[in-house]
């Protein structure tokens, strides 16, 4: 290997849409190459766990790392990451705060194993559950422990920078990548540890290009089921429910501007304590009724709130944090 | 539930109406169970669900929020604002395992300290039926230094 310094990327419970939006960077990928030598990165190249614990302390310059803790593999796999990287960057909505995997914090390990192994639409008949370990005649073979709840990459180590986003979007990956190597090259200085990279400085509303009124809402409707949606009015005025004014702005609010709600996926704007309360009071704001039995009418057209207001923000919320169950203790 | 088992409740009130029918109890002398501790705002509507959310996870058994009856508020409608985000909020708590009655909105006007106290009292009673939230996943329930001395002189 040359002596470039070292670049990883990892995922542990995610989709894979991460690294997919680094492989979409385009010409910018080349740059990476250019820079750095790949030292792990196992959707793009071969490597064994044993390559990075034989790795010294720091080797790696800059690891990215996306997805939840969900298994024991994952969160093995985060400290020994943490060890081996000088910067580690939590990547993606998944890592810095949980993201759509961690809506199964609302369920216990044994209602998920329930659902994705013996319900209707599971062809189990033998009701064969994972087994962290099992006796073969050729010996034990064992597969990594389901853990009680999800985490984010930081309730389990030290995590220097965030970039939220699912994924995180191009452009934004492209101005991280040309800050670290400007570092490289002594031109530029490394943010504050802890900083959120890659987002903007206001909230998703900020860079939509629909109009927007004054909001009173008498109905909230869901988007597939309407069809006479404007498309230059703000969807939150119409009564689609958009998480819009919780969240960071970054992305260049693309689901809003191609006519879908936003969905928080950029994670909390700055200065949001809990996303999930910061949308209750906008929403709460907007409803325009006085009547007890009117607005519990109203409150009817939002069909999960918690689901909705907590889709990417669950595993970090207030009450998540208040909870030893959930901690995983 | 066990039977030392004294709810912990954090209360919202508003400075314009709620709180001074507080001081208006406390002047006439009535008589309201300990197990709430009072925080004032100028408002209902000054009232962010993560007050709420924070008080839940931080230890309280449940979160008394009381404003000006309606039509009456100080700043116009912001209690109107209150009773849709503590609706919406008591919809969001079920999925988390921490039942909506565990927050409760009551009307008091500057007038109505008897009706204050009284309402404190049901809901400490509703609260203790429903047993500790034990959310921070507490072992034995917090019995409160300040009850067990009202305990002592009491006798």
């Amino acid at each position: 290997m040359s002596d470039k310094p070292k670049f990883a990327m990892y995922w542990a419970a995610s989709c894979g849409g991460c690294e997919i939006a680094v492989l979409n960077i385009h010409e910018k990928i080349l740059d990476v190459d250019a820079n750095f030598d790949i030292a792990f990165w196992p959707v793009a190249m071969d490597a064994k766990y044993k390559d990075v614990e034989a790795m010294e302390d720091g080797s790696i310059l800059l690891t990215l790392f996306n997805g939840g803790i969900r298994t024991e593999e994952n969160e093995h796999l985060a400290k020994l990451l943490r060890k081996k990287s000088q910067i580690l960057v939590a990547f993606g909505s998944c890592a810095v705060e949980g993201g759509n995997p961690g809506l199964a914090n609302f369920s216990t390990k044994d209602q998920i194993f329930e659902t994705v192994y013996s319900t209707v639409s599971t062809e189990n008949p033998d009701g064969v559950y994972p087994q962290p370990s099992f006796e073969m005649p050729e010996g034990t073979i064992t597969i990594p422990v389901f853990e009680p709840v999800l985490r984010t990459l930081d309730q389990v180590v030290d995590v220097d920078y965030y970039m939220p986003g699912c994924p995180p979007e191009s452009h934004q990956i492209e101005a991280v990548i040309d800050l670290v190597i400007q570092v490289l090259e002594g031109k530029a200085e490394l943010p504050p540890k802890g900083a959120t990279i890659g987002v903007g400085p206001s909230t998703c509303c900020d860079e939509c290009t629909r109009t927007r009124n004054v909001k009173k809402i008498k109905e909230f409707r869901r988007i597939q089921l309407v069809d006479d949606i404007d498309p230059d009015l703000c969807l939150l005025e119409q009564g689609i429910l958009c998480v819009g004014p919780a969240t960071a702005s970054g992305c260049g609010a693309k689901c809003p501007t191609a006519g879908a709600p936003c969905i928080g996926c950029y994670g909390p704007a700055a200065g949001v304590v809990d996303f999930g309360a910061r949308m209750m009071t906008a929403v709460a704001s907007v409803i325009d009724s006085r009547d007890p039995d009117e607005i519990d009418r109203i409150l009817d057209g939002i069909v999960d709130p918690a689901g909705t207001f907590y889709k990417f923000n669950l595993a970090h919320s207030l009450l998540r944090t208040g909870n030893a169950t959930w901690n995983g203790k | 539930m066990t039977k030392d088992f004294e709810p912990l409740i954090i209360g919202f009130t508003c400075n314009w109406c709620s709180y001074r029918a507080a001081d208006m109890a406390g002047t006439a002398r009535l008589k309201y169970p300990p197990n709430v501790r009072l925080i004032r705002l100028m408002c209902s509507g000054r009232i962010d669900p993560s007050f709420i959310l924070k008080a839940l996870a931080g230890g309280a058994d449940g979160v008394l929020i009381t404003g000006c009856h309606p039509g009456e508020c100080h700043y116009l409608e912001q209690n109107y604002k209150a009773l849709r985000r503590v609706k919406l909020l008591k919809r969001t708590l079920a999925p988390f395992g921490i039942n909506p009655d565990r927050v409760k909105l009551v009307w008091a006007s500057a007038a109505e300290g008897v009706k204050l106290a009284r309402e404190i009292g049901v809901f400490v009673e509703e609260i203790r039926e429903l047993g500790p939230l034990n959310w921070p996943a507490r072992s034995t329930p917090e019995i409160n230094p300040v009850v067990e001395e009202v305990e002592e002189v009491a006798g």
